[in-house]
């Protein structure tokens, strides 16, 4: 069960690698011979509703096939890890909210049994006495959130790490979720690589234990722990994931630093655009309050234009708000005592203002500059005094403390629900390198039941689109080209549940209405399409082999509705500010459930069109009801591929977990 | 070894740190911060004459009492730093927000 992946594969690797290539190249050209002749010669323009989105699709899944090539190209098989530094000194943090705390002791004692010296320390974000209690009778560490959270965004996981991170000090950190067990080894297997100053992270695989072979729920994920990272890893993108790696605290902490410059510039620079909008409007209604009122404000206008100078100029932060607020200062200072008495309604009403523009966003936690509160900002009627107070609190509210949040610095990026990836990311765009390590060096528990499953899915599915929004790879300076190709790949990939929407909805129109999205499917189609299929079928053999990947290949079909939501929601996030709507995935098992038809009813309805379709099709050609057979008998296939693919989503509803095996601590 | 210089006025505080500054005394300094501004001492300048070497948690601890003075009225200034440490203070941007001043009568202006 703990056999170790790395060795063995090994001494294959260059025949391997050379067959990857090969077929990879095939099925790129295949590819482009079928696509081109299905954009040229083939699309049915009188059902262009159905037809364009088709081969839409289609051109979806070839681009797919050409970032799964790209993923291969560099296949890298790292082998026996170097032998750590004796001296090297490493925190071991366990992330626990709610999990039971007998199953957190499990992964704690194990990493306490953890061989290479360290500290293990359980992050409770839970804060529980319980916890505490149960850790410190272990001798192990318990951290919980320090006083300065209070109130403050709390980032959630990234949030949790970020507070231990400051009150340790490893040189290096292995991060554990709650239920992955440790084996000893794992630090002497994987800090070696750190002898290499330039590497910042270390990802060893993902492996539950509580999985069955049949694995229903596809949970294990042996191809995405395995050809897919590394296949990241030789183009130096091998992603971290949240759990079971090994980060350089230095890397992180520079992380911090560079990002907190960054947050501070943007705060500042978005609070005195509000100001010059709020003293802009005040000025107007200025004169009514008499000549010191008019030059209170061009007092302060003046200072917001030239600390937006200086801020574009380069000039220190710190500095620039200092002098701002002294400006500001001596600006009120010119009004006369009789306009503050003219003005005292005004700041009563000030007081019942709502709050500044810039608010907690409840997904991610982070501090957004609400666009619409800031319009009303500007909108609203400004007496002078007024105006100068929400001035002096905005730039306040963003001064170099950062005030609104916890800690300034946020080393484990919380701009995602999926800190790991954007975490790493931002490590390769300044330059650092990550590992992956190919040996199973911890055991952890996997959702057990659909609803669970789910869940994570669309969570991970969420995050990553969201880092598409928020800080795309394709434009995000210091990544290589390679970099950027291994993380839009992954986002790409997530958008396939359009594409399988029409792959169900061809065949079923075809054979139940007639609706034809291709022409000649009789003449080229078959000898441009075959060809193809077989050989990105050898491609994914020549990866694959030997892995058990046909889960993978269900579940990115049949999660369709769930990579439309995944999407749909983010968008909804990242542009109108709607919730994400994700819950934190239960560690623990609920209890026996019913069939559960809410969840799955898109699949169920695809399920009961597929096979009526089927059905019709094999009656039209058992009693000849058609002109074209051989079309019909195409769709058959594809159906009956379809329904076979989509069976797992039934299977897995009826899932009940694994051969009960109570666990005991 | 971090000194804590408390010779410059009631409400100011001189904080020299020798040698290397990183993960293993970072939070020594941060914790003479806050010492400092529990003491009403908020102007908190960091002598980084004696400083050879600076790395990010050191920043770190930089920013981490920048705010913590700046909450309580005052500032943290950095002042005197040596070659390494401005290439690192560099690198990381953080010129961008916080000024170096050449010397700790400079800074305490």
């Amino acid at each position: 069960m703990t056999e170790r992946p790395a060795a063995g594969l090994r001494s294959r690797l260059p025949s391997r690698l050379t067959l990857i290539r090969v077929t990879a190249v095939l099925a790129a050209i295949t590819g482009i011979n079928y696509l081109v002749w299905r954009w040229l010669d083939s699309i049915n323009w009188s059902a262009a509703w159905i037809a364009l989105p088709l081969v839409l699709a289609e051109t979806y899944s070839l681009i797919d096939t050409f970032f799964f090539g790209a993923t291969m190209w560099r296949l890298r098989e790292r082998g026996e890890p170097p032998p750590p530094a004796p001296d090297a000194t490493v925190d071991v943090f366990i992330t626990t909210y709610n999990e039971p705390v007998d199953l957190v002791m499990d992964t704690a004692r194990a990493a306490h049994r953890i061989r290479f010296p360290h500290l293990t320390w359980v992050l409770d974000d839970g804060d529980r006495a319980e916890m505490r209690a149960a850790a410190e009778a272990a001798g192990i560490g318990y951290l919980t959130r320090s006083a300065d959270w209070a109130d403050r965004p709390r980032h959630a996981k990234a949030g949790n790490l970020n507070n231990a991170l400051f009150a340790t000090q490893g040189e290096f950190l292995l991060i554990l979720d709650a239920d992955q067990v440790p084996l000893p080894a794992i630090l002497d297997r994987t800090l070696g690589y750190f002898t290499d100053p330039r590497v910042a992270i270390v990802q060893t695989p993902q492996y539950f234990v509580n999985v069955e072979d049949h694995d229903p729920l596809g949970c294990q994920s042996p191809l995405f722990y395995g050809p897919i990272q590394q296949g990241k890893d030789g183009w130096n993108a091998a992603f971290f994931c949240g759990s079971n790696a090994v980060l350089r605290r230095d890397a992180l902490m520079q992380l911090g630093v560079v990002g907190y410059v960054k947050a501070v510039q943007t705060a500042v620079g978005d609070a005195l655009r509000a100001a010059g909008s709020v003293v802009a409007k005040a000025r107007t209604q200025a004169r009514t309050y008499g000549p010191g009122a008019v030059m209170a404000l061009d007092g302060v206008g003046n200072a917001v234009r030239q600390a937006r100078a200086e801020l574009r100029s380069g000039v220190p932060v710190a500095l620039i708000t200092q002098d701002f607020q002294e400006r500001v200062d001596l600006a009120s200072r010119g009004m006369v005592a009789s306009d503050l008495e003219a003005l005292k309604a005004d700041l009563a009403e000030l007081a019942e203002l709502e709050s500044l523009p810039l608010e907690a966003d409840h997904d991610v936690g982070a501090m957004v500059v609400d666009e619409a509160a800031l319009d009303r900002l500007a909108d609203r009627e400004w007496s002078p005094l007024g105006a100068l107070e929400e001035v002096r609190a905005l730039v306040r509210a963003v001064d170099v403390d950062l005030d609104s949040e916890a800690q300034p610095i946020m080393p484990v990026a919380t701009i995602s629900v999926t800190e790991d990836m954007t975490t790493a990311m931002r490590l390769h765009a300044l330059g650092w390198r990550s590992v992956y390590h190919h040996e199973i060096l911890a055991h952890g528990l996997a959702p057990e039941s659909l609803a669970t499953m789910l869940g994570q899915r669309l969570r991970w599915a969420q995050g990553t689109i969201q880092v598409f929004f928020k800080e795309n790879p394709l434009t995000k300076p210091g990544l290589s080209l390679g970099q950027r190709t291994m993380y839009f790949a992954t986002m790409w990939s997530y958008l396939c549940g359009f594409a399988a929407v029409v792959y169900i909805a061809c065949p079923v129109l075809w054979v139940l209405f007639d609706v034809r999205p291709v022409q000649g499917v009789s003449g080229g189609f078959m000898v441009r399409l075959i060809p193809y299929l077989l050989c990105t079928q050898a491609m994914f053999l020549a990866v694959g082999y030997g892995i058990k990947t046909w889960r993978g290949q269900q579940y990115s079909l049949a999660l369709f509705p769930l990579w439309i939501r995944a999407c749909v929601t983010v968008v909804g996030n990242v542009y109108f500010g709607r919730k994400l709507g994700f819950v934190v995935t239960p560690k623990v098992r609920e209890e026996r459930r019913e069939f559960p038809w809410r969840l799955i009813w898109p699949q169920l309805v695809a399920i009961g069109a597929l096979a009526t379709a089927a059905v019709v099709a094999i009656l039209r050609l058992v009693f000849g009801w058609t002109a074209e057979p051989g079309a019909i008998l195409i769709n058959l296939v594809w159906m009956v591929y379809d329904l076979v693919v989509l069976s797992v989503i039934i299977e897995a509803a009826r899932y009940q977990g694994p051969p009960t095996e109570e666990k005991t601590a | 070894m971090i000194e804590l210089d408390t010779g410059f006025g009631d409400d100011a505080a001189v904080i020299r740190p020798q040698g290397r500054l990183t993960m293993v005394t970072a939070p020594q300094l941060r914790s003479l911060v806050l010492h400092a501004v529990e003491e009403q001492r908020v102007r908190v300048v960091v002598d980084l004459s004696q400083t050879e070497f600076m790395d990010s948690s050191g920043l770190g601890a930089l920013i981490a009492g920048l705010k913590a003075t700046r909450q309580a009225g005052g500032d943290l200034r950095i002042a005197c730093m040596g070659p390494q440490v401005a290439t690192i203070i560099q690198l990381a941007n953080l010129d961008r927000v916080l000024r170096p001043y050449d010397s700790v009568a400079e800074a305490l202006q």
